[in-house]
């Protein structure tokens, strides 16, 4: 298999997934928006978006004042913002595109028709659609996507660079989409566990489809040591940081496997699960949540860096 | 050439004689034709439309403005040729691609035809499209067209002649089988009650004519490493080479996929490194290394020129071949056949005024409202006067550009390209046509029986070309 097809495929598959997690953080931060006190301005309730998506810097540079329509437009539309989700969604078609080959008609069936959908999409036709209705449909072609992916292609190298791409993109996400809540609290303090501190638990929990798990799994009130435990630690939580460096690091070794070789990725990717595998919750607040995440950001960095050299990716 | 012209025959339909028999090769299809009503036929189009937009069997159309990205008009009915007819084709075919391969080594080597007096020297040597690089080397089995597509048309019961020679980088290989594909789909009863050739083992034929020819210093000379080679997604051709690559389960690399090194050719895979051993190219020769030929071109891979020359990548076409299907050495082909292989000629040239020649510039110059002149070096129907069809005023301009430039044009006699019944705004009715069947030459010359049949869908019209409101046709080759 080329190194550029493998590069394509794990950028689609990261794309894609971007897209969705952009989604589910606008997500996140409109119902945050909608809880919180009056004395919050809306600079507040959003900036923490800018933050954590990495464009706080770019979007300052546009002069625009970081309102809720500012930054939604900017985030989810904006063909400027490399990171908008219009831009991650033509990424991921453009990454398919470039090797049509490595893909079922399927798949490319599916990435082609959500571009074609969102390419035409202003803010002013967002709005009438209802900005939830438009999140939800974003997590709807990714989940398509997926499941697109794991219903026709062949369980080769190409299937893996695939999931490879979406797991790490994931882990990488909510990390970060925990963070929102630091972002959101520091300033203040106030409030922790009251009403809004519930609410936006609540919230976050909702953003990354855990909410009802939660419920099942504490059978408890909303604590925030439970949801970091549960998006962190979790394995069996489909989008919690430790999943998605499980089926990382599953899917490195198979590829070890099949080209019988010995790979930097997987052992750090293996390093990191183990680690998140025999931590415990208290031990993540004891090193403190954001600098805890942080260091699962950094290292996921170090993991696609790894990749990128062990399978001779171009970029 | 400087006999008169053949006076103007009449049209020869395909399905039916003159007097409104139906021929044999079209026995069934006529009744088919009769019992089906054009709403079905309307239908069984669109449906073909939706599939082939579907899966996106696009071409693209220059310096139009508005789309570029378009379907090629698909016409339900099929084109029929009795296996005889086939067979003899056929051998026509398979001997001048023998002759257009030796003529290609003689040019690249002795040039015995040209010391013969058979071809003068200059038409080689001042063809834009010579590689004096190419001296002397060595290519696998001395081939060097290993995929042709040849143009013919036919214009009586047994009269078919060569309009043009394909052996650079020929495309449309994909339509003649998706056509095929579209119409088994739409049409499955009609192929259960004709007995019709299969086409679809072209790719495995492909896959085995390239991986017939390894370089000498191949490490498994049975299974060489074979990919095709595109210039990119933007690539007018690009879904066909993304159809070739798949169908024969081999990599689609781009230049930047491959580098060189100790004069061997390497792609990059996720498993390291990979040698090639046989790169079927869908590129230019001017974009194939920056190195040899044009340095700016940011498609070809540093070194390849050498690797090749020194026997350590095959690559299909091989380099120079635009040499022989010039239309300028066109009407030396013939002599080839004669020379090379001591046969007479199986299948003919269009009688070709060479307006270099000033007997032929006088005679074209005085018969252009019957002829049809067409540039050397052009392709897709554009620098092209078709007599008949032009007006006065088309044909004073043409002239004008003929004479500043007398060398670069050749001319025909307009010929009654035979017709065959389509599916148009008036119903069923006879369209104009071509035929492009595609040749593989390995350790032996094969082809599938079929190729594209392209059809000119305007009333009267002879320009075929897509490019030109020219339409494609599944082509049946009946057995027995």
């Amino acid at each position: 298999m080329l190194s550029r097809a493998a590069d394509s495929l794990y950028w689609m598959a990261r794309y894609m997934e971007r897209a969705e997690n952009m989604a589910r953080l606008l997500d996140v931060s409109y119902r945050m928006s909608l809880s919180s006190t009056d004395g919050d301005s809306e600079q507040m309730q959003w900036g923490p978006a800018l933050v954590v998506a990495g464009c706080e810097a770019p979007f300052k540079a546009t002069g625009k004042t970081a309102d809720s329509r500012n930054v939604i437009e900017y985030l989810a539309l904006d063909p400027r913002n490399p990171s908008s989700i219009r831009n991650s969604l033509g990424a991921a078609r453009e990454n398919a595109r470039a090797m049509r080959t490595q893909i079922t008609t399927e798949m490319w069936e599916s990435l082609n028709s959500t571009w074609l959908e969102i390419r035409g999409l202003d803010y002013a036709r967002l709005e009438e659609r209802g900005l939830r209705a438009f999140f939800d449909w974003v997590k709807e072609r990714s989940h398509l996507f997926r499941g697109v992916a794991y219903g026709t292609m062949p369980r080769d190298a190409a299937f893996r660079f695939v999931r490879a791409g979406t797991f790490l993109e994931r882990g990488d996400s909510t990390a970060r989409l925990l963070d929102v809540k630091y972002h959101v609290l520091l300033p203040t303090a106030r409030d922790v566990g009251g009403a809004v501190d519930y609410y936006q638990w609540g919230a976050l929990l909702r953003s990354v489809s855990a909410f009802q798990a939660y419920r099942r799994i504490y059978r408890d009130a909303i604590r925030p040591r439970r949801v970091a435990e549960l998006l962190i630690l979790r394995p069996d939580m489909p989008r919690s940081v430790a999943a998605s460096l499980g089926e990382l690091t599953r899917l490195l070794d198979e590829l070890r496997e099949q080209f019988g070789r010995n790979y930097r990725s997987a052992g750090l990717a293996r390093a990191a699960f183990d680690r998140l595998r025999y931590a415990h919750i208290e031990e993540v607040f004891a090193t403190g949540l954001h600098e805890f995440l942080t260091e699962i950001v950094d290292s996921n960095i170090a993991i696609g860096k790894a990749i990128a050299e062990d399978f001779g990716l171009p970029y | 050439m400087t006999a008169s012209a053949p006076a103007a025959p009449a049209i020869f339909d395909e399905m039916r004689a003159p007097d409104g028999a139906v021929r044999t090769a079209y026995a069934r299809l006529a009744q088919w034709l009769e019992a089906t009503p054009p709403e079905l036929l309307a239908r069984k189009r669109h449906e073909a439309d939706m599939l082939f937009r579907r899966l996106g069997i696009t071409f693209a159309v220059y310096g139009e403005g508005g789309d570029t990205e378009r379907l090629i008009p698909f016409d339900v009915i099929p084109r029929v040729l009795t296996n005889p007819e086939w067979t003899a084709l056929s051998e026509g075919l398979v001997q001048r691609v023998k002759a257009l391969n030796a003529f290609l080594y003689d040019v690249y080597h002795d040039r015995e035809i040209v010391r013969a007096g058979k071809i003068p020297a200059e038409l080689i040597d001042a063809n834009e499209q010579y590689r004096p690089e190419m001296i002397g080397v060595e290519v696998p089995g001395r081939i060097y067209t290993h995929i042709a597509g040849i143009d013919v048309v036919r214009v009586s019961a047994d009269q078919f002649y060569v309009l043009e020679d394909n052996v650079r980088t020929p495309s449309g290989v994909s339509y003649m089988l998706e056509n095929r594909e579209a119409m088994m789909r739409l049409f499955p009863e009609l192929f259960a009650r004709n007995r019709v050739q299969p086409v679809g083992h072209y790719p495995d034929e492909l896959l085995k004519s390239l991986r017939s020819l390894p370089p000498p210093s191949a490490k498994d000379k049975d299974e060489p490493t074979v990919v095709v080679m595109t210039p990119g997604a933007y690539n007018s051709a690009y879904f066909e080479h993304v159809f070739l690559a798949e169908q024969m389960g081999v990599e689609l690399v781009e230049g930047q996929d491959m580098f060189v090194e100790d004069d061997k050719v390497y792609m990059r895979t996720v498993a390291g490194p990979r040698r090639v051993d046989v790169i079927y190219r869908r590129l230019d020769d001017a974009f194939l290394d920056p190195a040899a030929f044009r340095p700016d071109s940011a498609l070809g891979v540093k070194g390849l020129f050498d690797a090749y020359r020194k026997g350590n990548v095959t690559l299909a076409n091989a380099v120079g071949t635009g040499v022989a299907d010039d239309k300028s050495v066109y009407p030396f082909v013939p002599d080839m056949v004669r020379f090379y292989l001591g046969e007479e000629p199986k299948l003919a040239n269009v009688p070709t005024y060479s307006l270099r020649k000033p007997d032929d510039l006088k005679y074209a110059l005085d018969h252009l409202p019957e002829l049809v002149v067409k540039e050397t070096h052009g392709s897709g129907g554009y620098g092209m006067l078709v007599g008949p069809k032009s007006t006065a005023a088309e044909i004073e301009a043409f002239r004008a550009r003929i004479l500043a430039k007398p060398e670069h044009y050749i001319a025909q006699p307009t010929l009654a390209l035979s017709t065959c019944p389509t599916f148009v705004e008036e119903g069923v009715a006879p369209r104009h046509l071509d035929l492009r069947p595609y040749l593989l030459v390995g350790k032996e010359v094969k082809l599938v029986p079929g190729g594209l049949t392209r059809v000119a869908l305007r009333k009267g019209s002879l320009v075929v070309n897509s490019s030109q409101g020219g339409g494609t046709k599944d082509t049946w080759v009946l057995e027995g």
